[in-house]
């Protein structure tokens, strides 16, 4: 058993290697950056973090991306609630054709849509909103979020359902404050999942922003071309966009293995 | 036993109307440009299938194909094994069972552009830490701004690095989910741990597997962000995968009509790879 161990442990020190570099770096001084290679930094410096939090461009561009990834996440569970309810206890009319094309949607290169997707929200009047890259972000969350919500409502027996009618619930009354507790971890899950898909996609919410809903990734590259080659910022930035979702994960940390697990085939 | 209720289509109905707004009608436009030509100012004229037959006759495209299946069959290659691996040999539970699970997801939380721009700082010959202990420790001539060959290591690095936690995790929700009486048994009929793991951990594995497996085709046969942060495509045109190759036609060159037909076609392989992995690897469910 203890020699076994050995193996998780070198691949999360090869996953951690990486992210080490980054952080290092982001302490470090351009010029200490550029002028050679050191292990650690030489002369900690927390420059780059104070850029980041007294620029408003860079700090709004945290406030935009956690902006729209929360709100998706919001709409998605949402909506996929009483979808997920539906596949998990009725049959109909091309259930199973439907719950496949969802998952088609994941199929589509996001570099497909990013064209088309500016002329829809164009149209819309909903260019550079926060709303268009969260609904934007639906086409894979919310299949994803059925997915994972009807695995757990399927361990759910339905005797709950029964009782609650004969006991005179409403459904909306039954849904809300009998069903919906009852998969507490299911929602903890397939929000984590949404909070992330939505967090790491960047081709979708920077063609669909300008600068009002700017994400923060988009902001790292700009920069990168118009200030230079700040090294030691962009790292800092880096650092940055790890922490929200380092977050999430953590309160759902129980729950991860078993969201997959759930899912059906 | 599901009941039969037509009414259960009301509850899909926004799950429906959402993911129609942002699939059908980005598809539609897609579709209306693969068969026109366009001059910017709203100027089309019909080309019928011109842009598929010039397509389907073009080296260009083949090559950027044969390259991303390449790509694709490697992250599979290696990310499978390595995840159930790695997923097997973790401890079942315990306190460092969190611990491994959130450190292990941390990669898959990045945000994709980072994930490139990480790995480029990580491999650069001069500062990075790894491209100075190749170059300077190790004394092997790393660059990959000029060896295709080392560009190509250091995207399949970067993607088993990102990925292979997604395959862990879900080969070790199957795992966990296999009562001990299994185990049991097998220790009473003294299996070895060959056979335990080939007749009770695989097939047990086996759904989730599936997911990890369609999974992990769909999102590296459609990667894009990563490598062209890390790489651009290059040198030359060595990295340049499908995704990439696209983007350069549709925003780079502005030839909308044959990036749009690239797109479809795109989006026709991806479908129907996906459908024959789902149907083979269902097939004995069904028998």
């Amino acid at each position: 058993m203890k020699k076994r161990s050995i193996v998780p442990i070198i691949y999360i020190l090869f996953l951690l290697l990486p992210i080490y570099w980054l952080v290092a770096m982001s302490f470090k001084t351009t010029n200490e950056i550029l002028g050679g290679f050191s292990l650690f930094p030489q002369t900690f410096t927390l420059e780059n973090y104070k850029v980041i939090f007294t620029d408003p461009t860079w700090y709004w561009g945290y406030i935009n991306s956690i902006s729209y990834v929360t709100l998706n996440t919001v709409i998605s569970i949402t909506v996929a609630l009483p979808a997920a309810y539906a596949f998990s206890r009725y049959r109909f009319l091309g259930d199973k054709q439907l719950f496949f094309w969802l998952l088609t949607n994941r199929m589509a290169p996001a570099a497909v849509f990013a064209l088309p997707f500016f002329q829809l929200y164009s149209a819309f009047e909903m260019f550079d909103t926060y709303l268009a890259v969260a609904l934007a972000h639906c086409l894979f969350n919310i299949p994803l979020s059925v997915w994972i919500l009807e695995g757990f409502m399927g361990g759910v027996p339905k005797e709950l359902d029964e009782t609650a009618y004969v006991d005179g619930y409403s459904f909306p009354r039954f849904f809300a404050t009998i069903f919906i507790p009852s998969i507490k971890a299911g929602v903890g899950v397939a929000a984590f999942f949404c909070f992330m898909f939505s967090w790491v996609e960047l081709l979708l919410a920077k063609t669909l922003t300008a600068v009002a809903a700017k994400p923060i990734a988009a902001i790292m590259t700009k920069t990168a071309s118009s200030a230079g080659y700040e090294l030691g910022l962009l790292a800092a930035a880096g650092t940055l966009t790890i922490i929200p979702g380092a977050i999430v994960i953590y309160f759902v940390r129980n729950y991860i293995a078993k969201g997959f697990a759930m899912g059906r085939v | 036993m599901k009941t039969v209720n037509q009414k259960a289509w009301f509850f899909v109905l926004p799950v429906l109307v959402l993911v129609a707004f942002n699939a059908l009608i980005p598809m539609m436009t897609v579709v209306n440009y693969s068969v026109q030509e366009t001059f910017g100012n709203n100027v089309f004229l019909w080309q019928g299938l011109d842009w598929f037959q010039q397509l389907l006759t073009e080296e260009r495209f083949y090559k950027a194909l044969g390259r991303q299946f390449m790509f694709t069959g490697l992250i599979l290659i290696i990310e499978i094994p390595l995840g159930i691996a790695i997923a097997l040999a973790m401890p079942r539970q315990g306190i460092w069972v969190p611990v491994c699970l959130v450190l292990m997801a941390l990669p898959m939380l990045i945000p994709w552009n980072v994930v490139g721009a990480m790995w480029n700082i990580f491999t650069l010959p001069d500062i990075g830490l790894l491209g100075y202990f190749l170059n300077n420790v190790l004394g092997i001539n790393y660059d990959m701004t000029q060896d295709p060959i080392a560009a190509w290591i250091t995207i399949i690095t970067m993607d088993v690095w990102h990925w292979t936690s997604l395959v862990v995790l879900l080969a070790y929700a199957g795992l966990v989910s296999i009562p001990d009486a299994y185990y049991q048994a097998a220790k009473i009929d003294g299996a070895s741990n060959w056979s335990v793991f080939r007749f009770i951990q695989l097939p047990k594995m086996k759904p989730v597997l599936t997911i990890a497996i369609l999974l992990r085709f769909m999102d590296s046969f459609n990667i894009y962000t990563e490598p062209f942060v890390l790489t651009g495509g290059g040198p030359g045109n060595s990295t340049t995968l499908l995704s990439i190759d696209l983007v350069k036609r549709a925003l780079g060159q502005f030839d909308l009509g044959p990036a749009a037909a690239m797109s479809l076609i795109y989006f026709a392989i991806t479908l129907l790879v996906s459908w024959l992995f789902y149907t083979l690897m269902t097939k004995d469910d069904l028998n």
